[in-house]
């Protein structure tokens, strides 16, 4: 009987995914162009970058977030287990996790008036899993940290 | 204390290593938090609530390496790491790890002295 509803509920949800979750979807793209060409934040993943006696300050900043598919991605992923191949609704979840994750980095390196962040690390962990559901959702968590400098005798690096 | 993932810190030079000081904290899903991710699954995305979670455990983990570079008497950790695994189901563990270092302000800079994590 579980399993029934189960399957009713996942069928009726697919269209909500497919035009609710494709809105949000696009609409955090967009977003996140935004935000990466205001931010004058660059990152790098090298551990230092020339000339480390300008710097001033040094100061570890993270950024996280959890995300999730809707319904329809994870039925297509489904979908795409049976044939193989590249799962690109996937793909788009974690460039969105990434990109987010990233982009929250940068915005905390320029909150304490950062020039820029070095030695960039990325760490993904599937919460799903934690939650002992595989067959549900995939929820990821990307989390990202580096260490942001402040370099001497610049203005630091803050907005308006 | 000054924190940084790099192996040294622009301005200072490392005087000497105390060995690896660790924090860990291992959390189970909220039931409240739960729910509320899973309406918010519906249309996928953010999971506010869990994003939330995860950055209170990492906090929590880096505090308790801090406490224990700090009985070291450390100046700062250097080439901190981050880990995750999931311990069981319902359950993670946030691990973070780092090397506690003496340091000495550099000859060759005007460093400031390091402002607290």
């Amino acid at each position: 009987m579980d399993a029934i509803i189960q399957f009713v509920w996942q069928i009726i949800m697919l269209p909500v995914g497919l035009i609710f979750g494709g809105m949000a979807e696009r609409r955090h793209f967009r977003a996140l162009e935004q935000r990466e060409a205001e931010c004058p934040v660059p990152l790098d993943n090298r551990k230092l970058i020339t000339k480390p006696d300008n710097v001033v300050h040094s100061h570890m900043v993270s950024g996280q977030v959890v995300i999730a598919t809707d319904y329809w991605k994870s039925f297509l992923m489904k979908l795409r287990n049976l044939v193989g191949g590249e799962v690109k609704s996937a793909d788009r979840l974690m460039q969105r996790g990434r990109r987010e994750a990233l982009m929250r980095l940068r915005e905390a390196a320029q909150q304490i008036g950062a020039h820029e962040v070095w030695n960039v690390r990325l760490e993904f962990s599937n919460i799903s899993m934690m939650k002992g559901r595989q067959g549900g959702n995939m929820q990821v968590e990307v989390f990202a940290y580096g260490t942001a400098v402040k370099r001497r005798g610049e203005a630091a690096a803050i907005n308006g | 204390m000054i924190v940084v993932n790099t192996e040294t810190i622009p301005g200072y030079e490392i005087e000497q290593t105390l060995g690896i000081v660790q924090g860990n904290t291992i959390r189970a899903k909220n039931v409240g938090r739960d729910i509320a991710a899973s309406f918010k699954n519906l249309v996928g995305g953010e999971l506010k609530g869990y994003t939330e979670l995860l950055t209170e455990a990492r906090r929590e983990a880096i505090e308790r390496m801090l406490a224990q570079a700090q009985q070291l008497g450390a100046d700062a950790v250097v080439n901190v790491r981050f880990t995750t695994s999931a311990v069981a189901s319902g359950a993670a563990e946030l691990y973070a790890y780092g090397t506690a270092v003496r340091l000495s302000a550099s000859p060759s800079s005007a460093a400031a002295p390091g402002e607290g994590y």
